[in-house]
């Protein structure tokens, strides 16, 4: 058990990362990046800029990416938080991680975690019919782009890679798109219901 | 980052009693610009009441056609939403032109609205600004102004509202909704932002106190032919430096009705009337498109570095209302 919370500025909470709960008291100014890095010795999650610009620090809320330095831990309780450390299952690497891996999308490797965080959620997006900010026509009849190389290109514009990577980013997200396209998303848009059309 | 209480509020009346219209406690949303000014220490609550699980989080449709969009709707949800999509296109793609995926994600309507200026000087603690800091002085007017206003400012703050989404609700007539301790209230989106002048720390017709609860979008068959298009220093991820919604209503080559709304150009999202009053009736044609944006910018008053942004947007008008135009005749 964590210690009580001893003021009115530190709170005690239960995190629940990549299915298992952290119990701790945070003071209320803790990131959650700064939780899973300097508390939980989960330091897959990278700290960048620390102030939401670079996307290093990327990992999925409830399967929706976010980035966790803008993330207060204390308001990240009660939500279901995977790392980059949660994306494989049993040993098996995460189509995307093997994508990264296959096509060299990285080179010093400081962004790569934010990259794949990002572009797991970038997959499922599309596959849920989101459009993006290139998407010609953003109207439901006109029907979901194809994930093409601008369409990568601006969907994962919320990740910066200081070694310029991209080519190579860019190639590895459309190899696992391409691998997991059968698979169904998890982070379906929210009152996609066709009742307000 | 000085030290905060924090509390999770889980209906409308708990987070306004929790709030106790504390002048120093804030309503905390997805945090991505109030925790960023909080780090910086232009923000230093004493506490932050958590609205983001607040039941605010649906999109309906509303009895007279138009749509009703919470206040804790995220900014994906609602680029993503069918409706929002097909009837008032320009307002999806004014949100995904927005920050990043990961922001759009936790950003919500409510907040989208509050967002503070990016001018360099109010995040900047060691530099005067009168936002910030009232009567201590605007050193952008002298200064680094290149992506300030060129509409409505003065010479007390030069300041851009940053909003896209907030363009495009401009355009559409939002009404924004909220709730005090004494009450409901309603404000359009157009008297929602005060006017500069020698105030600028006041930033909204929010009563003290208030939440927004939500943001209703009146029908409006003319936005469902409608455009935002954003013009910035990068392809992606970067704020405007002038962006336009539009949305026209053109038959026999006649415009009927117009929407037009700039961002990036004022301290709030700058709804184009007089540009609107040249365009209704007359021909939709690319002469009668830049006389419109000649109206609207008449009153434009740019500084020694801004002074492009008047080229950039009577072009921007120029374009997107020609695009427009000849999709009507598609």
């Amino acid at each position: 058990m964590a210690p009580p919370p001893s003021s009115a500025f530190d709170s005690s909470i239960t995190l629940n990362i990549n299915g298992d709960k952290h119990t701790l008291t945070v003071d209320h100014r803790t990131t959650l990046l700064d939780a899973l890095r300097e508390r939980l010795d989960l330091t897959g999650s990278k700290k960048g800029c620390d102030q939401g610009q670079c996307g290093a620090c990327t990992v999925l809320l409830d399967g929706r990416r976010a980035v966790s330095c803008l993330q207060l831990a204390v308001a990240a309780e009660g939500r279901a938080i995977t790392t980059v450390e949660g994306l494989s299952d049993e040993g098996q690497l995460h189509p995307v991680q093997q994508a990264f891996l296959d096509l060299d999308g990285y080179q010093c490797g400081y962004c790569t975690p934010g990259q794949i965080c990002s572009a797991v959620a970038v997959i499922e997006e599309h596959a849920a019919g989101w459009p993006s900010a290139v998407t010609e026509d953003v109207r439901p009849e006109a029907g979901p782009p194809p994930l093409s190389a601008e369409e990568i290109r601006e969907r994962m514009s919320g990740n910066l890679c200081r070694c310029s990577a991209y080519v190579s980013i860019v190639q590895a997200v459309a190899r696992a798109a391409a691998t997991v396209q059968a698979e169904p998303a998890t982070a379906a848009p929210a009152g996609a219901e066709e009742a307000a059309a | 980052m000085k030290e905060f209480g924090y509390q999770r509020a889980l209906d409308v009346p708990g987070a306004l009693a929790l709030l106790d219209a504390d002048a120093d406690a804030r309503f905390l949303g997805g945090g991505t610009n109030l925790v960023d000014l909080m780090k910086a220490g232009v923000e230093r609550p004493s506490r932050l009441v958590d609205v983001r699980e607040l039941p605010l989080d649906r999109i309906e449709p509303t009895a007279d056609g138009g749509l009703r969009i919470g206040a804790t709707v995220t900014n994906s949800d609602l680029a993503a939403h069918p409706g929002v999509r097909r009837r008032y296109p320009a307002l999806a793609q004014a949100v995904l032109a927005g920050a990043s995926g990961q922001l759009r994600n936790m950003a919500t309507v409510g907040g989208n609205l509050l967002q503070r200026t990016r001018c360099g000087y109010f995040t900047d603690v060691t530099k005067a600004c009168n936002k910030r800091v009232p009567g201590s002085g605007c050193p952008a007017v002298e200064g680094e102004h290149r992506n300030h206003a060129i509409l409505g400012a003065s010479s007390h703050c030069v300041a851009v509202h940053p909003s896209d989404m907030a363009v495009a609700l401009a355009a559409f007539d939002a009404v924004v909704s909220y709730e005090t301790a004494g009450g409901p209230g309603e404000l359009p989106l157009t008297e929602f932002y005060l006017p500069v002048g020698g105030t600028p720390h006041l930033e909204t017709a929010l009563p003290q106190g208030a939440l927004i609860t939500g943001v209703t979008l009146p029908p409006a068959p003319v936005a469902a032919l409608s455009r935002y298009r954003k013009v910035r220093e990068r392809a992606s991820y970067a704020f405007a430096i002038g962006s336009v919604a539009a949305a026209l209503d053109v038959r026999d080559g006649v415009t009927r009705e117009a929407r037009l709304a700039f961002g990036a150009v004022a301290s709030k999202p700058w709804r184009a009337r007089a540009a609107e009053r040249v365009l209704t009736g007359a021909p939709a044609d690319a002469g009668t498109f830049a006389a419109a944006a000649d109206a609207e910018l008449a009153a434009a008053e740019p500084l020694p570095h801004n002074a492009y942004k008047v080229t950039l947007m009577r072009n921007l008008v120029v374009a997107v209302l020609t695009g427009l135009a000849e999709e009507a005749a598609r």
